[in-house]
């Protein structure tokens, strides 16, 4: 129970200072922080590392290679992409 | 001791995420913040292996070199008019990956007969819920955007009525895999429902209104983490998915309020021209003034201020280039460019924005909806390429046409408009624009980047 009360906590925080950061992201910038947030919710990743990696069964041997494989496809293709656009907005030379 | 370090370098990666999403406030900054994110990643994928449960790494390298090969391909290969497609194919993934991971946990904790507390299999049965309903959502909005599925809202009696049922069985569903967590196919009959679901919710949604869907799943995919997070006990999967959980919710807000709609009317309403509104008929007919490419150039050289307003047709045509090469041809004569950029032009939040900055258009003549609307009155000559119902005027002026009270770019208050259309046809609201038909208003027929281009033409002759 404690540690259900510790992560709900965590996680009402955690809302609140996105709140305050991502309202002060420009509009400009709207299409990099849905790509760039898409990457950094592959951190689901270390979840599956973990499934594929300990080997309990088959099912969540398959299961977690999965996850992998899905997981990193956002995280490595999130961020590649993110800095792609990123790289592009430029200032008045 | 070595279970603290780990937590202690997730709590670094959790940091590394903030300061990363910090960076993206600026321009300037936001390179760097996506490197910070990127590092933070990298630090608890290597934390993660250093775990003493892990007995074998093959199928983990296997698993990494894959993903990260065609996460690569997909990144470099993309093109920037496909950016909407691209982050609703990856929220699906995140939304799918939640879904295995939780899955196999639950799986796990089941084997040698111990029971999960109950905290663990709710969460288990919200990871597989949202999860699943992120992806096929995703995958049904993948498939508008890139066209392979009809792009319009499709409708049929009854639609509530069974997302009613499915919502509830999927209720009934998590409550048997709370009360009986070693039976594993309920959990995939959880998936198979919310897979439904998520397929029947986002069917209906056409496709101007796709920038609130793809925000929404957005947010959904990071909930499907977080809750993933309360499944595995892991403290950077709940702050990393409340994070990104958030940022969707304040995009789709930012998204309904810039068409003054509701979530609620966005997802389940339907957009219907009240009957009393004049047709296409009585608003165009002997109003409309078509011009030239020739006409609309002398109209350019004698103007001293011009804004370029574009719509989605910009990225259909792809006239991003040839826009921006008219702007800069327009400076090289010492008129001012600025582009108004609404915020739900394009399919997607900041779609217009990247697709200009992708043509060298520098972030400081994209103008926000407010900036450039409070000295329209100034501009000389607006240029609307691929937008409507973003310059409709009747948003203002009749309070019983479906985009009443929704914010517009005051284009008609600008000395001139030009309008770069195939057709007269109505935009997504199925209404007509009474702009088009304006004493100083003119329309230039034709595909966007061709009519671009004879513009440049014309001035480079004249």
């Amino acid at each position: 129970m404690d540690m259900f009360i510790s992560g709900i906590t965590i996680f009402v925080l955690a809302i609140f200072v996105g709140f305050e950061i991502i309202t002060k992201i420009p509009p400009t910038l709207h299409t990099p922080l849905m790509s760039g947030s898409n990457a950094i919710s592959g951190i689901t990743l270390v979840g599956a590392l973990l499934s594929s990696g300990t080997q309990h069964t088959v099912t969540t041997t398959i299961l977690g290679f999965s996850a992998v494989v899905f997981a990193t496809i956002n995280v490595v293709g999130g961020f590649m992409v993110t800095n792609r656009m990123l790289a592009m907005f430029k200032k008045k030379s | 001791m070595i279970d603290t370090l780990i937590n202690l370098g997730y709590l670094i990666s959790a940091a590394l995420f903030i300061f990363g999403l910090k960076g993206l406030t600026h321009p300037r900054t936001a390179v760097r913040g996506n490197l910070l994110g990127a590092t933070g990643m990298l630090l608890a994928v290597l934390i993660t292996l250093a775990d003493k449960h892990i007995v074998s790494f093959e199928v983990i390298i296997a698993g990494l070199v894959i993903g990260a090969a065609i996460g690569a391909i997909l990144a470099i290969k993309i093109q920037m008019t496909a950016m909407p497609e691209l982050v609703a194919l990856f929220n699906g993934f995140g939304g799918i990956a939640s879904v295995f991971v939780a899955g196999a946990a639950l799986i796990e904790t089941t084997l040698g007969g111990q029971v999960p507390i109950m905290q663990v299999t709710v969460a288990t049965a919200a990871s597989g819920f949202i999860g699943a309903v992120t992806l096929w959502g995703s995958l049904v909005a993948f498939g508008k955007l890139r066209g392979i599925i009809n792009e319009n809202a499709l409708l049929f009696s009854g639609q509530q009525v069974i997302n009613a049922i499915l919502a509830l069985l999927g209720l009934m569903l998590s409550a048997g895999i709370v009360l009986d967590p070693s039976s594993h196919l309920l959990y995939w009959l959880l998936v198979l429902v919310a897979s439904i679901l998520g397929v029947l919710l986002v069917i209906p949604i056409g496709g101007a209104d796709m920038p609130v869907v793809v925000a929404l799943l957005n947010s959904y995919s990071g909930l499907a983490a977080a809750a993933t997070g309360f499944v595995l006990f892991n403290n950077v999967l709940i702050i990393t998915g409340s994070l990104v959980g958030a940022s969707g919710i304040i995009l789709t807000q930012i998204m309904c309020k810039a068409m003054n709609r509701s979530l609620t009317n966005v997802l389940f309403g339907v957009l219907a021209p009240t009957g009393n509104s004049a047709t296409a008929d009585e608003v165009y007919t002997g109003k409309v003034k078509s011009a030239t490419p020739e006409e609309v150039a002398l109209l350019f050289d004698a103007a001293r201020r011009v804004a370029i307003i574009p719509g989605y047709g910009m990225a259909v045509s792809q006239a991003q280039h040839p826009v921006a090469n008219l702007a800069t041809l327009l400076n090289e004569r010492g008129i001012q460019v600025d582009y108004g950029v609404h915020p739900v032009a394009g399919r997607m939040p900041g779609h217009m924005n990247v697709l200009l900055a992708e043509a060298d258009v520098p972030y400081e003549s994209l103008k926000e909806m407010d900036q450039i609307n409070m000295d329209i009155d100034q501009v000389d000559v607006a240029l609307i390429i691929g937008a409507n119902d973003v310059v409709n005027p009747l948003a203002r002026t009749d309070p019983s046409s479906p985009i009443a009270g929704m914010p517009i770019i005051d284009v008609d208050k600008a000395r001139t408009v030009v309008i770069i259309k195939r057709s007269l046809s109505p935009g997504f609201a199925g209404i007509p624009n009474p702009l088009f038909a304006l004493d100083n208003s003119l329309m230039l027929f034709g595909d966007g980047k061709k009519m671009v281009l004879d513009i440049i033409a014309a001035l480079k002759e004249s």
